[in-house]
């Protein structure tokens, strides 16, 4: 696993687990762009099934708010997960 | 048992729970208030307004507290490090032209250890699901007009990280010492639904 960096543009995963998840639904399926890395931690939806996982990268990411909600002028910064990325479909920036 | 339940059906269950705890032997009748009083203990606003007043008055330190937030809060002898674990604080700064505001659209994480248990309108629905889509409005809400070229950030703290506003120091204070700018700081504007 290769972490984004600050810059990089990233996808997040359309995928609607059954479960628990930290990739809140407003922000499935678009674009962002990484602000930060912000740690490294086991993904939050494994740990909440009781699942003992590793640790990965942990990222600010920035939204415009017209790539979420198709209008308005504002930043939405979420953090994520890299597991919430969608590493096939989006290439680095 | 623990005071301060609600009537919903989530307090009836909780209290249900608690009282079988109890009668098992698993839990000490009010345990549950003195941990929680315990992960509160200190925690209250007036903490992120003493780091905010520093940050006015001492550049290298508003430089130190955005760069890296966990190493600058020991110079005010505060930490994030109560809980179970340290927790990662990451402050935003507003500026001429930017507001940032923070909201947990999942739950209701917050910095309690520097702005105390979370005021009850951050917990709320309403507000969680409009100032992520809506921002402007919902500060026009709360009586925060903002210029029409100020860019709105929002965070939503509904992972790992804390989050914290640093306000605009406002004008005509230059007199005032840090304790006395400390105390224009409210709750609110550590949020960024207010501007101080």
């Amino acid at each position: 696993m290769t972490a984004y960096a600050p810059g990089d543009r990233v996808r997040t995963r359309t995928a609607d687990p059954a479960g628990h998840t930290r990739l809140p639904r407003y922000a499935r399926g678009a674009t962002g762009t990484v602000v930060q890395v912000a740690g490294s931690h086991p993904l939050a939806d494994d740990r909440a099934r009781g699942l003992d996982v590793p640790a990965q990268p942990v990222y600010h990411v920035r939204f415009a708010a017209r790539d979420l909600f198709g209008d308005g002028d504002h930043g939405v910064t979420v953090e994520l997960w890299h597991d919430h990325l969608d590493h096939d479909t989006e290439g680095r920036a | 048992m623990s005071d301060d339940h609600g009537s919903s059906l989530i307090s009836a269950r909780v209290r249900h729970v608690e009282a079988l705890l109890e009668s098992r032997g698993l839990l000490d009748a009010g345990e549950i208030d003195t941990r929680i009083d315990e992960f509160a203990a200190g925690g209250t606003p007036a903490n992120g307004a003493r780091v905010v007043a520093r940050a006015w008055v001492d550049d290298g330190f508003r430089d130190r507290l955005l760069a890296d937030a966990n190493a600058a809060l020991p110079e005010v002898g505060l930490s994030m490090a109560g809980g179970l674990q340290e927790q990662r604080l990451k402050v935003v700064a507003n500026g001429p032209d930017e507001h940032h505001v923070l909201v947990c659209t999942l739950c209701s994480c917050y910095p309690i250890a520097l702005l105390g248990p979370s005021p009850s309108w951050y917990k709320s629905e309403a507000y969680r699901s409009r100032v992520v889509r809506d921002p402007r409005s919902v500060l026009a809400e709360f009586g925060l007009d903002l210029p029409a070229g100020t860019r709105i950030e929002v965070w939503d703290a509904s992972a790992e990280s804390r989050y914290m506003v640093l306000p605009r120091r406002p004008e005509g204070t230059e007199g005032l010492t840090e304790d006395q700018l400390a105390g224009l700081v409210t709750r609110k504007g550590l949020i960024g639904t207010a501007a101080v």
